[in-house]
């Protein structure tokens, strides 16, 4: 496989566009996430202005979240990096995973890509490289969207104060679990891959209690990856005609 | 080491925030375009990036409320028998929705 596979691999309008489209059904729920977050920023005493600009550029709910836990009349500026970096630590194994795929795009579309890359767009993109696509519009269409998403939400949240105070009273804390565990599902293509993925579950929980805080999804996919190293190379993944 | 939350001082801090998560999201591919990929690398590639996804979902259905453990059940089984994410994903947050509000 190696080299072939992904030299054409190519970006472009129509594929960014369809990435788009796809994400859609769940920009409604990032909308409600966002709106969330708005919310609580302003509660936080963020300005309306630097909740929004949070999000537009740091466009990584989780670690947003977890600053405003930090935000007061003063912010611990290292506690903030080290809580950004561990929550935020799983992209370098996700682009990582993704750098067969993209490594015949010129390095500036590739850098570009990785700027909108979030759970959602990356699990769809990391399916469409399975499944043989060439085209990588999903990663960044789907991104784009993700991101307007997430700013649309804010923007809400800021203006219109309290819509949902308590989102877990309506399921919506599950549905980015809901997804992602959709997506893994439904990318499992042997039975052998539930060797790695059990050892990763083993030690996300051995994380979760005994090590520091959001280090365990890092742990686990590290654990998986060794132990998915160790199987035999059976692996074929075979690559359908095209789409 | 602190930033007083002035103007200046809150956007210093969401710049930083948002540098250091650019980091994360180009090291990962900024540093495999230095290692060669062979069979090994590939293979553990291959079993990291479903693992990422395990390792997000685990700690969910383990610390979560009953609701949440529902919901992610519904979401296999109906991923399953019908392949189609957006309903294994609407009977998930439907479990979760009606549990939470059958059982306050």
């Amino acid at each position: 496989m190696g080299h072939s596979r992904s030299a054409d691999a190519r970006l472009d309008l129509a594929g960014t566009l369809d990435g788009m489209r796809r994400m859609a059904p769940l920009c409604l729920f990032v909308i409600a996430f966002g709106l969330a977050f708005g919310v609580a920023a302003v509660q936080r005493g963020l300005s309306e202005l630097e909740a929004l600009l949070m999000s537009a550029l740091v466009f990584a709910g989780a670690s947003q979240f977890a600053a405003l836990e930090l935000w007061g009349p003063e912010i611990p500026l290292v506690a903030l990096i080290a809580s950004t970096f561990a929550i935020n630590a799983r992209h370098l194994l996700m682009g990582a995973s993704l750098y067969p795929w993209l490594r015949d795009l010129p390095p500036r579309q590739r850098y570009l890509s990785m700027s909108v890359m979030s759970d959602s767009n990356w699990a769809m993109a990391a399916d469409d490289y399975r499944r043989g696509v060439r085209n990588v519009g999903m990663l960044i269409g789907g991104g784009i969207a993700l991101w307007l998403a997430w700013l649309l939400g804010t923007l809400l949240g800021v203006l219109f104060g309290s819509g949902i105070t308590e989102p877990e009273r309506y399921g919506l804390d599950v549905i980015m679990g809901c997804f992602l565990l959709s997506m893994l599902v439904g990318g499992a293509r042997s039975l052998t891959i539930l060797i790695p993925w059990s050892v990763a579950a083993i030690a996300a929980l051995i994380a979760v209690y005994w090590l520091p805080p959001h280090s365990h999804v890092v742990v686990g996919a590290l654990a998986g990856g060794l132990a998915g190293m160790g199987l035999p190379t059976e692996k074929k993944r075979d690559r359908e005609p095209t789409s | 080491m602190t930033l007083a939350t002035s103007p200046g001082g809150a956007l210093l801090a969401i710049l930083i925030m948002a540098l250091v998560t650019y980091l994360t999201r180009s090291g990962g591919i900024l540093v495999m375009s230095r290692i060669p990929i062979g069979p090994r690398v590939e293979r553990f590639i291959n079993a990291m990036s479903g693992s990422v996804l395990v390792a997000v979902i685990t700690p969910m259905a383990v610390t979560g409320d009953w609701g949440a453990r529902l919901a992610l059940l519904a979401t296999v089984v109906v991923m399953l028998a019908t392949r189609k994410p957006l309903f294994a994903i609407g009977a998930g947050i439907l479990c979760a929705a009606l549990w939470r509000f059958l059982m306050p």
